[in-house]
C-alpha cells in the first residue's frame, strides 16, 4: 500500500512510520505545518508544532530512507480548531482541541489530501487498536465491521480522542503502535533503529497555546470583558476579566473577595456567556448523572439501522436503551452507564442549552446527518462535565460511538 | 545513553574516493530539473578541489606552504577576474552568494553612512532573493534604513521610471540601489545597464546579484558600470560553498567578518584554498563554453516549455518571453491553476522528477512566492508553481520524463488542491 506517515517530530510517529515501512508499504512522511510563524507555537522540544519538531520529523524520515515533505494547514487549523476553541470558550462551553485536530486536520484535511494524491492509508503514532471482522448478512453475503478499540497501553490510549473521526474515516488510519503496551517499549524500537528523537519528552498541553497559560491566550484573542462572579442565589462575590475563560467544575484563580458562608471551597458551576457571567457553588452542584450529546456518531455494526446491513452488536430495550460505558476526558475512567441514541434531545436533555449553543438535531428534531445521544449514569454521579467536552461510549475496549456533551445535569431525587 | 548504529541506508552508500581524477560528478538519479538550486561540479573543478584539499597551507602564512596556498588562491582570482570582466584587486571571496549580499548590502549601506549620516535610504527591487532582502529589511530594523521595493512589471522586469522618479525626489538621501542580474524564481534579466544609468549622475553604487547570471548569461562587471557584484561557484560547476563579492576599489565598504584583516580587510576568514581553486576553474569554464552552452539549453529550455503546455494546456508561463532575450537560458517557470506547488512536486518527485517550486521556503513550509506577488500574479495562482531549470548534464531525456508524466500529476494535484483548498475547508 501507498502510506503517507504523519510525522510530528515525536517518537511516537517516527516509529509508526518505521514500522509501516518494515510492514513493506510504500511510505512517505509528511509533517504538517499548522502555524506559518513557527515562532507564534511553542518552541522546546515538547511539543509537534516548532521548528525543531520539524527538522526532527525530517530526521526521521532521512534515517528510514523515505520521503519528507511539510504540508501546510495552517489555514485549516486556524479555521477550524483555533476558531472552534475561541467560539466554544466564548459561548461558555470546554472544547478539546485535540479532538478537534483530529476531526478536521488528521483525519479529515490530510486524509482527504493523501487521498487525492493517490495514498492508500494515513499511519500515525496514536495509540489506539483498529481492528476488522466479517460478519455474515441475512442474504448470506459477509460484511466487513471495523472497530477501534482502547490501546493496551492504558495510560497513553488514544481512543477518546480518535472515536470523533469515525469509522469511514478511520477504515483508512493505520495505527501502527496500536499493540504497544508502553511507551517504553516504544522508545526502545526507537533507539533500537536508530532514531535520534528515541529520548525525546512527551509533548503534553495544547499546541498553540505557546506557554500552557489559556486564559493569557484567550484573553490576547479575545479581549477583556469585565463580568461578574455570583453564587448560586444570584449574590455578587466577585468579579472577572472575561466568562470565557471559565470552565464548569474550575476552583483556581477565581479570586474571590469573601469566603462562602459556610467555609467551603466554591467552584465554576455554570458559566453564561449571554450576561458575561461566572456562576460559582459548592461541589455538590458539579456531580451529574444525566449528560446529553450532539452530533452523535455510531461505530459500524453497533446499533440495527434500516435496512439491516449486519447484525448489530447493542440489543436495545424497547425505548431504546442499552448498557455501556462512558468516558468524558481524555484521561479520565470509564463509568457505567444505560445509553441511547436519538434523533432529538427529548425532555430534560434538551432543557436549557443557549439559543447560540443549540445543538442541530435540536433545531427541528429531523436532521439524520445529525443525531444525538441521551446518556443516565447508573453508578456513582460524575464531577465536572462541561458542555463542549467529547463523551465516548465503550463496551470493554471497545469504542461504540461519540457525541460532543450539550448538557449535564443531577436528575431529581425521586427519579 | 545506549549508542546505536542505524542500519546501512540502500539509498545512500557509503562515499567512496577513487583518488583525484576519478570519476566526475554525477546529477542525481531520475530527471534532475533543478540546476538552478544547484548543478554538478564540473570534473576540472573536482580535479582542482581534490588537488588542493589534498595540500596544507594557509595562503595567509610566510613560509613556503602558506606561499603555495597563496599562489593558488590568488591564481584564481585573477582567472575569476578575467572570466567576469573584474580586475584580480576587486575579487573579495565569500562563503558564497549569501554571504556576498550580506556584505554588499551591509557594508555599502554602512561605509556610506560613515560619509554621510542622511543617507538612509536602501534601493532593492521587489523580486531580490532573500539575501538581499533580509538584510536590507535587518538594517531597517538595526540601523535606522528605509527600504524602498521596486516595483516590477507582470514579467518581473524592474520599473525603472519608478527607480528614476525615487532617485529624482530622494537621491541625496539614498545610500545604494541592489538590483539583482537576472530572477531565480523566473529567470527574467534585469537591465542593469539602464539601473547603472539611472544611479550615475547622482553618484549612487549599484549592487547586483548576478548568482543565477553566470554560465547562464554574458555577464561583465567592468562593462556594466555596477559597483559590486554577487556571484557563487555552484550555479555554474563549483563547489558549494565559496563565492565572492566583485568590488571596485573606490566603494565604500565596511566589513561584516572582522578578524585576520584578509581580503583587503573587508571579509576576515582562512581562505578555503580548495574551493577558491575549484571556483576559479570553473568560472573559466563556464564563460569560455558560454554561446554552446546557452544556445544548446535555451533550445532545450523552448522544447520544454512548447512540450509542458501542450501536455498540459491550462500552465501558464510565469517571467519574460523567451523569444525576447530577457530569460536565463535554462528558466523555465509554470503556475498551473487550482494545483499547489507542493503537491506536483511531491508527485514528480514520486515519478522521477526532480524541480523547485521555486519560492523560500521556512521551515520547509511553502510561502506563496515574493516574487510571483511582486509581478501581480494572484496569491492563488501563486500557490501552483513549479520551476524547471536545466544545466550543463541536462537533456532531452530531461524533457521526456517530466513530460510523461505531468499530465497525471497535474490532474492530482488539482484534485487534491480542490479538497485542501481553504474554500472547502471552513467550519459547517
Amino acid at each position: 500500500m501507498r502510506v503517507l506517515a504523519a510525522m510530528s517530530g515525536g517518537v511516537d510517529s517516527a516509529v509508526a512510520a518505521a514500522l509501516a515501512v518494515e510492514a513493506g508499504h510504500d511510505v512517505v512522511g509528511v509533517h504538517m505545518a499548522l502555524s506559518r510563524n513557527r515562532d507564534q507555537f511553542r518552541t522546546g522540544s515538547r511539543g509537534c508544532c516548532s521548528i525543531e519538531d520539524a527538522g526532527d520529523a525530517r530526521r526521521a524520515a532521512d534515517t528510514l530512507g523515505i520521503p519528507y515533505y511539510v504540508w501546510d494547514l495552517s489555514e485549516r487549523f486556524e479555521d477550524t480548531v483555533v476558531a472552534d476553541f475561541l467560539s466554544e470558550y466564548e459561548a461558555g462551553r470546554t472544547p478539546n482541541p485535540c479532538v478537534r485536530c483530529n476531526e478536521h486536520i488528521k483525519f479529515e484535511a490530510l486524509l482527504d489530501k493523501a487521498t487525492a494524491l493517490g495514498f492508500d492509508a494515513v499511519a500515525t503514532g496514536h495509540y489506539a487498536r483498529l481492528e476488522t471482522r466479517e460478519v455474515a448478512l441475512p442474504d448470506g453475503g459477509l460484511h466487513t465491521v471495523r472497530e477501534l478499540h482502547r490501546s493496551p497501553n492504558d495510560a497513553k490510549d488514544q481512543s477518546y480522542v480518535l472515536a470523533v473521526a469515525g469509522p469511514e474515516r478511520l477504515a483508512r488510519a493505520m495505527f501502527p503502535l496500536g499493540g504497544f503496551a508502553s511507551k517504553d517499549e516504544v522508545r526502545a524500537e526507537a533507539a533500537k533503529r536508530g532514531l535520534s528523537v528515541s529520548a525525546k519528552p512527551d509533548s503534553y498541553d495544547i499546541c498553540f497555546v505557546a506557554d500552557g497559560d489559556t486564559r493569557g491566550f484567550l484573553q490576547s484573542r479575545l479581549g477583556s470583558r469585565p463580568g461578574e462572579v455570583v453564587d448560586v442565589s444570584g449574590d455578587v462575590v466577585g468579579e472577572h476579566d472575561g466568562a470565557y475563560a471559565f470552565t464548569v467544575g474550575q476552583r483556581r484563580g477565581l479570586a474571590l473577595g469573601r469566603p462562602a458562608a459556610d467555609g467551603k471551597a466554591r467552584y465554576v458551576v455554570d458559566v453564561q456567556p449571554a450576561t458575561n457571567t461566572v456562576v460559582v457553588g459548592p461541589a455538590e452542584l458539579l456531580s451529574v448523572d444525566r449528560i446529553a450529546g450532539e452530533k452523535a456518531l455510531w461505530f459500524d455494526g453497533v446499533l440495527p439501522v434500516e435496512p439491516v446491513e449486519a447484525p448489530a452488536d447493542v440489543v436495545p430495550d424497547p425505548d431504546g436503551w442499552f448498557d455501556a460505558e462512558v468516558q468524558v476526558r481524555a484521561h479520565g475512567a470509564p463509568v457505567p452507564a444505560r445509553v441511547r441514541s436519538v434523533a432529538r434531545l427529548g425532555g430534560a436533555y434538551g432543557d436549557g442549552v443557549p439559543e447560540g449553543a443549540r445543538p442541530a438535531s435540536d433545531v427541528d428534531g429531523t436532521d439524520p446527518s445529525a443525531p444525538a445521544m441521551e446518556i443516565e449514569l447508573t453508578g456513582a454521579p460524575l464531577r465536572g462535565v462541561a458542555p463542549g467536552q467529547s463523551v465516548v461510549v465503550y463496551r470493554g475496549t471497545r469504542v461504540l460511538g461519540q457525541a460532543t456533551v450539550s448538557r449535564a445535569w443531577r436528575a431529581p431525587a425521586e427519579r | 545513553m545506549t549508542v546505536t548504529t542505524p542500519p546501512p541506508d540502500p539509498a545512500r552508500p557509503p562515499l567512496t574516493v577513487s583518488g583525484a581524477h576519478g570519476e566526475p560528478p554525477r546529477e542525481p538519479d531520475g530527471a534532475y530539473l533543478d540546476h538552478a538550486a544547484t548543478t554538478p561540479m564540473s570534473a576540472a573543478a573536482l580535479a582542482a578541489f581534490v588537488a588542493e584539499a589534498q595540500r596544507t597551507g594557509n595562503a595567509s602564512s610566510l613560509h613556503s606552504a602558506g606561499r603555495t596556498a597563496r599562489r593558488a588562491v590568488e591564481e584564481a582570482r585573477e582567472t575569476l577576474a578575467r572570466s567576469l570582466g573584474a580586475r584580480p584587486s576587486e575579487v573579495i571571496f565569500t562563503s558564497g552568494g549569501t554571504e556576498a549580499d550580506n556584505l554588499a548590502i551591509k557594508g555599502i549601506f554602512w561605509g556610506r553612512r560613515a560619509q554621510d549620516t542622511g543617507r538612509t535610504r536602501v534601493l532593492v527591487s521587489a523580486v531580490e532573493h532573500h539575501a538581499v532582502l533580509d538584510p536590507a529589511f535587518w538594517l531597517a530594523g538595526h540601523a535606522g534604513a528605509d527600504i524602498v521595493l521596486l516595483p516590477v512589471d507582470g514579467d518581473g522586469r524592474i520599473d525603472l521610471d519608478a527607480l528614476r522618479a525615487e532617485l529624482a525626489a530622494h537621491a541625496a538621501e539614498t545610500a545604494l540601489i541592489s538590483v539583482m542580474w537576472a530572477n531565480n524564481e523566473v529567470g527574467t534579466i534585469q537591465p542593469i545597464r539602464d539601473v547603472v544609468r539611472a544611479a550615475r549622475p547622482y553618484g549612487i553604487p549599484v549592487h547586483t546579484d548576478a548568482v543565477q547570471a553566470v554560465g547562464q548569461t554574458e555577464v561583465d562587471f567592468t562593462e556594466s558600470g555596477v559597483d559590486a557584484m554577487t556571484v557563487t561557484g555552484h550555479k555554474f560547476g563549483g563547489p558549494v560553498g565559496v563565492g565572492a563579492l566583485l568590488a571596485k576599489r573606490d566603494l565604500a565598504l565596511d566589513a561584516v567578518l572582522h578578524g585576520g584583516g584578509q581580503e583587503r580587510g573587508v571579509r576576515s576568514g582562512t581562505l578555503d584554498v580548495a574551493s577558491i581553486a575549484a571556483f576559479g576553474v570553473a568560472a573559466r569554464h563556464a564563460v569560455d563554453c558560454l554561446p554552446q552552452r546557452t544556445a544548446r539549453l535555451s533550445a532545450l529550455r523552448d522544447d520544454l516549455i512548447a512540450r509542458v503546455r501542450a501536455a498540459a494546456p491550462e500552465a501558464v508561463l510565469r517571467g519574460a518571453d523567451p523569444a525576447s532575450g530577457d530569460r536565463l537560458a535554462g528558466n523555465a517557470h509554470f503556475t498551473f491553476p487550482g494545483a499547489e506547488g507542493d503537491s506536483l512536486l511531491y508527485l514528480l518527485d514520486s515519478a522521477g522528477v526532480q524541480a523547485s517550486t521555486g519560492s523560500a521556503c521556512q521551515a520547509g513550509v511553502p510561502q506563496p512566492s515574493h516574487v510571483l506577488l511582486a509581478m501581480g500574479v494572484p496569491e492563488t495562482e501563486a500557490r501552483g508553481a513549479l520551476r524547471f531549470t536545466l544545466g550543463a548534464t541536462s537533456t532531452e531525456s530531461d524533457v521526456d520524463r517530466l513530460v510523461a508524466a505531468l499530465p497525471q500529476v497535474v490532474a492530482r494535484a488539482q484534485a487534491a488542491g480542490l479538497v485542501s483548498g481553504r474554500a472547502m475547508g471552513g467550519m459547517a
